[in-house]
């Protein structure tokens, strides 16, 4: 009897508790749990000289102008490497938010490239979370550059490099993200027969977000097996991404001079700690 | 015994009375705009949470920021990232009593609700002119405000005050149906 009066009064309180809930925490119990896709995890589609898993949405179009001007220890007389420059200017599309396509054109031995990148899996919290982002990534680059013997017409295959990469980010907080970067490039022509027709690389890249407008990247690529001809060195680069409105300016310092993957990932022959540094910016404008 | 079966019943009966009073809805709409001459800036929340306690005459309001959907998807980015920062603060919260309260009838009567709204971490005393019309079974509640985005502490960089409104006015429409 007295345990019977006494499970009665502990419903009775239990069901007082319910009875005096907010009506915000009713409202916390009915909220759908729903999972939420991670996003911006870097702030612009290239970290500094590679690839980031962002991708313009659907049907925006973007207009990237990216400069690497000369080595800064060239000194004053070259005004720290301002007097010389190369640039790549691009046109890249959003098909939808997954796929992003591109055409773009360097001063760098006449290259033109053009890629695609498709977001493959996206970091997500909430029910169904899954750990990090996997995007896509292919490139293939012609040299139209005539550096070739007259004798010797280079044809176009000839003058073809491609570039697969798979990207894995993750957006650790707020204010740190990073990406893992697998690399395979394969050039069609080499210049000397002890070149690798294939290279693999590594990279690794970071954001660390200083405020809600500025971060700060830095980006790595660790190629295996590189050219003999020339003397190759892994391509590092640090930089700050500062955003206003529509566009993302990023300031760089790198040893690479080039823009595009099959460029700086296996033709980079500066040495950034000997100070062969360049600096060099990315500005894109959203349409 | 008998005694514990009073209680019983009379327990089941208040939870019964408790329930006809709640009216809840899971897809309230909530719409913003920021006018300036340079940029109309829209963007619309269908998943918005609200709850009306007849009996009590109170009513709350749980907003998602992350469900806000602009046309363009960078400004949906910037809404979140830098304006509203909705990693840190991913509700916006509305509690508050109906003043002078009489009923909800099939014509629209108007009340006034008063309590305290949240975003952005910054809670604020407001009162809402707010429309409430019974129809059939469910409770439909729609009005008009405008906020001032200082008062949350949401700041906008020399650059892009142009195209932001200081004062952001918002529109909601809930149509509550009877909790459980």
């Amino acid at each position: 009897m007295m345990k019977k009066i006494i499970c009665t009064l502990f419903i009775c309180s239990v069901s007082f508790q319910c009875f005096a809930q907010d009506l915000l925490d009713v409202l916390e119990k009915e909220t759908p749990k729903t999972d939420q896709i991670v996003t911006a995890t870097f702030k612009g589609t290239r970290i500094l000289n590679g690839h980031s898993i962002e991708n313009r949405k659907d049907k925006e179009l973007e207009f990237l102008i990216s400069h690497r001007f000369g080595r800064v220890n060239l000194g004053f007389d070259e005004l720290f490497g301002l007097d010389q420059s190369n640039i790549r200017f691009a046109l890249e599309y959003g098909l939808n938010d997954d796929i992003t396509i591109g055409l773009g054109r360097s001063s760098y031995e006449k290259t033109y490239d053009s890629f695609m990148k498709y977001s493959l899996l996206k970091q997500k919290k909430g029910a169904n979370s899954f750990p990090f982002a996997v995007s896509l990534f292919g490139s293939v680059a012609v040299k139209t550059l005539k550096d070739f013997d007259p004798s010797d017409k280079r044809t176009f295959s000839e003058s073809l490099f491609y570039v697969g990469q798979v990207l894995i980010a993750r957006k650790v907080n707020s204010s740190f993200s990073f990406q893992l970067t697998p690399t395979y490039v394969h050039r069609n022509t080499v210049r000397i027969n002890e070149d690798p027709h294939d290279i693999f690389a590594l990279g690794l890249g970071t954001r660390i977000k200083l405020n809600k407008r500025v971060s700060f990247n830095s980006e790595y690529y660790f190629a295996m097996d590189e050219s003999k001809s020339i003397n190759a060195r892994n391509s590092l680069a640090f930089g700050v991404d500062i955003e206003t409105g529509g566009h993302v300016f990023q300031l760089i310092l790198s040893n690479a001079i080039t823009m595009i993957e099959k460029s700086f990932i296996t033709e980079t022959t500066d040495d950034f700690f000997a100070g062969d540094i360049h600096f060099g910016f990315n500005i894109s404008r959203t349409f | 015994m008998k005694s514990i079966y009073v209680l019983l019943i009379s327990f089941l009966f208040a939870y019964h009375t408790h329930s006809q009073e709640q009216y809840l809805t899971k897809n309230g709409a909530i719409t913003f705009f920021s006018s300036t001459p340079i940029e109309d800036i829209k963007a619309e929340n269908n998943q918005v949470l609200s709850i009306i306690d007849v009996s009590k005459r109170k009513m709350a309001i749980s907003i998602l920021i992350k469900s806000f959907l602009f046309k363009k998807a960078l400004m949906q980015e910037h809404f979140n990232e830098n304006y509203l920062e909705s990693d840190k603060f991913p509700k916006a919260t509305f509690t508050g009593d109906i003043l002078n309260f009489d009923g909800v009838e099939t014509v629209e009567t108007k009340y006034d609700v008063k309590g305290v709204i949240t975003i952005h971490g910054v809670s604020k005393q407001i009162v809402v002119p707010s429309i409430f019309k019974r129809n059939g079974e469910t409770i439909l509640v729609k009005g008009t405000f405008n906020i001032l985005l200082e008062d949350f502490d949401v700041k906008i960089p020399r650059l892009v005050f142009k195209k932001i409104a200081e004062e952001i006015n918002i529109t909601f429409e809930f149509n509550h149906k009877p909790y459980n």
